[in-house]
């Protein structure tokens, strides 16, 4: 990790965040998505959140949004790299001495600073509707959010890379968020589940990093319940862009 | 400034359940020494593209060996990409960008300077012609100013090699032509070596101190286009001769000096009034043949010689001419992104099937 490489990656990310913010629809969609949740969904909550095992809504309800917001935000970064790849910008980078990770993790830090912004905001919102969490859970919460954001954007750019078509690759997304959304209890806790369920959910990684989210914002997180979450969102993160890294450096087109 | 040897690219292509293997590049020779404009000739589908992304590092080869500018291109690519410019055929900047941003941060990646990059971006904004572009959309730009722009990415960083892929595809004849000068201002104005692929022969016999002509993976012929066509072909001579009886003595005397039938080019032929052959540096031949017909008392009605093109060059090399081999290769070898592109998107719904 040299400073050349940092350097890197900064240029790239600097030009990503360019155009992003030149896209005055997806900067008003990013800042959206978590204000309508909160807002639109969260009432739900309210009426059933002793039924949940939780004594308040928003405490319960943020940390799973915070998830979402990282997990399906990042999974659809790969889309705007089609079309990058599409005009040869993939190319054009390729063909410099800049390294094949600054490539990727320039446009990592794009997606992982608007889901920042996104995170600021729904807690932000949260606290002013009456969430309770400390300050020091609150930021564990993010920063374990930015890793499995980190970790799917770099998936969605390696499976972008890979298929080179949004038509082959938005089914693809699709059948991996499916399972993602049901198992990792997002929406509602997996405990309330049948124990089969239970059983079954503990297999994906997701569902461990959420526990340790929502646990951390709850203020009673345990050691081994942080650790899984942890060490599940560092493990996505280092393998998916170890992933993401090798299609950049291929790309055979 | 290239030397290549051997070189092998195969890529696996997948029909239905049948896998093959095709050989888009298959041994391939190459030495471009330095200060040299060479033309990298051949129909779609011959391994240009592919011949040229092995070179630029941008896919490794599956076999054989090659240096450019100094390095090896597999055990030092990045040594390779910090010497060479390459302006690809499909295009280089973002089409929401800004010109001017795109080609300093481009020239940003090769370790430069902002204030150089800015600085000699706006030079070559001047040299190209795109003054007053640097703040436009690439998406408003025509097509000769975007591929002027792809060239200043090219250039940025001041590369001592260009390699230029099917730089005037898809330009209208008055862009190209202005193109053209662009490209011949490569060497003159900053010395530097260029290797430019085409299918363009009047590109390549404009363009190049020499000319490589590659088919279906393989090296056909490597010399002066002067060379290539004196060598293979000769000029055309065409005598037309009004009096019927006398055809057969101008077959004659022509078929004397001219080249015998081969490959795909018949020897001397009647067509009409026309006797027709090929006679290597006719221009030199042609006095003393047309000494010996009047000796003979034939009566010339009009004569007249064409300079061999590069077709010609072709279709004896490969028995075909370039545009039959345009036409019958449907292939896939010659890879742009875009024709890439099936292969890829085909296996994978196979694997989702």
């Amino acid at each position: 990790m040299t400073a050349t490489f940092w350097r890197e990656s900064w240029i790239i990310c600097r030009r990503q965040l360019r155009t992003a913010l030149r896209n005055p629809a997806w900067v008003l969609i990013g800042i959206f998505q978590p204000i309508l949740y909160l807002f639109l969904f969260g009432p739900l909550l309210k009426p059933l959140v002793a039924q949940l095992g939780a004594t308040n809504a928003y405490t319960f309800f943020v940390p799973g949004m915070l998830v979402q917001l990282g997990i399906f935000g990042a999974f659809f970064a790969g889309f705007s790299l089609i079309g990058e790849w599409r005009e040869g910008v993939i190319e054009a980078e390729r063909v410099t001495p800049a390294s094949r990770t600054a490539l990727l993790v320039g446009r990592l830090g794009r997606d992982m600073l608007q889901l920042l912004v996104q995170a600021l905001i729904l807690i932000g919102l949260g606290w002013v509707l009456g969430m309770q969490a400390p300050l020091s859970g609150a930021v564990l919460g993010i920063l374990l959010t930015l890793a499995i954001g980190g970790a799917c954007a770099a998936a969605s750019n390696a499976l972008a890379l890979t298929t080179k078509s949004e038509d082959v690759m938005a089914p693809v997304v699709n059948v991996v968020m499916m399972p993602v959304l049901l198992l990792s209890g997002i929406l509602l806790p997996m405990t309330i589940g049948p124990p089969w369920l239970v059983e079954f959910s503990k297999f994906m990684p997701v569902r461990h990093i959420v526990d340790a989210v929502r646990s951390a914002f709850a203020g009673h997180a345990s050691l081994d319940t942080m650790f899984w979450g942890s060490a599940w969102a560092a493990l996505l993160l280092v393998a998916a862009v170890w992933w993401g890294t090798a299609t950049f450096r291929k790309e055979n087109a | 400034m290239i030397h290549a040897r051997g070189l092998v690219q195969t890529f696996h292509t997948r029909q239905g359940k049948k896998k093959t293997e095709v050989r888009a590049v298959d041994g391939v020779d190459l030495d471009v020494a330095e200060g040299e404009v060479v033309g990298f000739l051949g129909p779609n589908g011959a391994g240009k593209t592919t011949t040229l992304r092995m070179l630029t590092t941008l896919i490794k080869p599956t076999a054989g060996t090659a240096t450019v500018a100094g390095r090896d291109i597999v055990r030092e690519p990045v040594e390779v990409r910090k010497r060479i410019g390459y302006v690809s055929q499909s295009g280089s900047t973002f089409s929401s960008a800004r010109a001017g941003e795109e080609v300093m941060d481009h020239g940003m990646l090769y370790g430069r300077t902002k204030a150089q990059v800015e600085k000699r971006g706006k030079e070559l904004f001047a040299e190209l012609q795109l003054d007053g572009l640097w703040e436009r959309m690439p998406k408003t730009m025509s097509g000769g100013q975007k591929r002027r722009l792809d060239i200043a990415m090219g250039l940025i960083h001041d590369p001592t090699l260009v390699f230029l892929d099917e730089p005037t595809t898809g330009l209208d004849p008055q862009a190209r032509a202005n193109l053209w000068t662009h490209i011949a201002d490569l060497r003159t104005r900053r010395g530097a070596t260029v290797f430019i692929t085409t299918h363009y022969l009047d590109e390549a016999d404009a363009l190049s101190d020499r000319i490589v002509i590659i088919d279906r993976g393989r090296i056909v012929a490597a010399d002066t286009s002067e060379n290539l066509k004196a060598q293979v072909s000769g000029d055309l001579v065409s005598l037309e001769v009004a009096d019927p009886a006398a055809r057969t003595t101008v077959a004659e005397k022509l078929g004397s000096i001219a080249e015998p039938p081969r490959h795909g080019l018949p020897g001397v032929q009647i067509e009409g009034v026309h006797v027709r052959g090929r006679v290597q540096r006719a221009g030199r031949a042609l006095p003393g043949l047309l000494a010996s017909l009047h000796d003979a008392g034939v009566v010339l009605d009009a004569i007249e010689v064409h300079r061999p093109t590069l077709d010609d060059v072709f279709l004896t090399l490969t028995g075909r001419s370039l545009r039959d081999a345009e036409a019958g290769g449907e292939d896939g070898a010659d890879d742009g992104p875009a024709s890439a592109d099936p292969t890829t998107s085909d296996e994978m719904k196979g694997a989702l099937r």
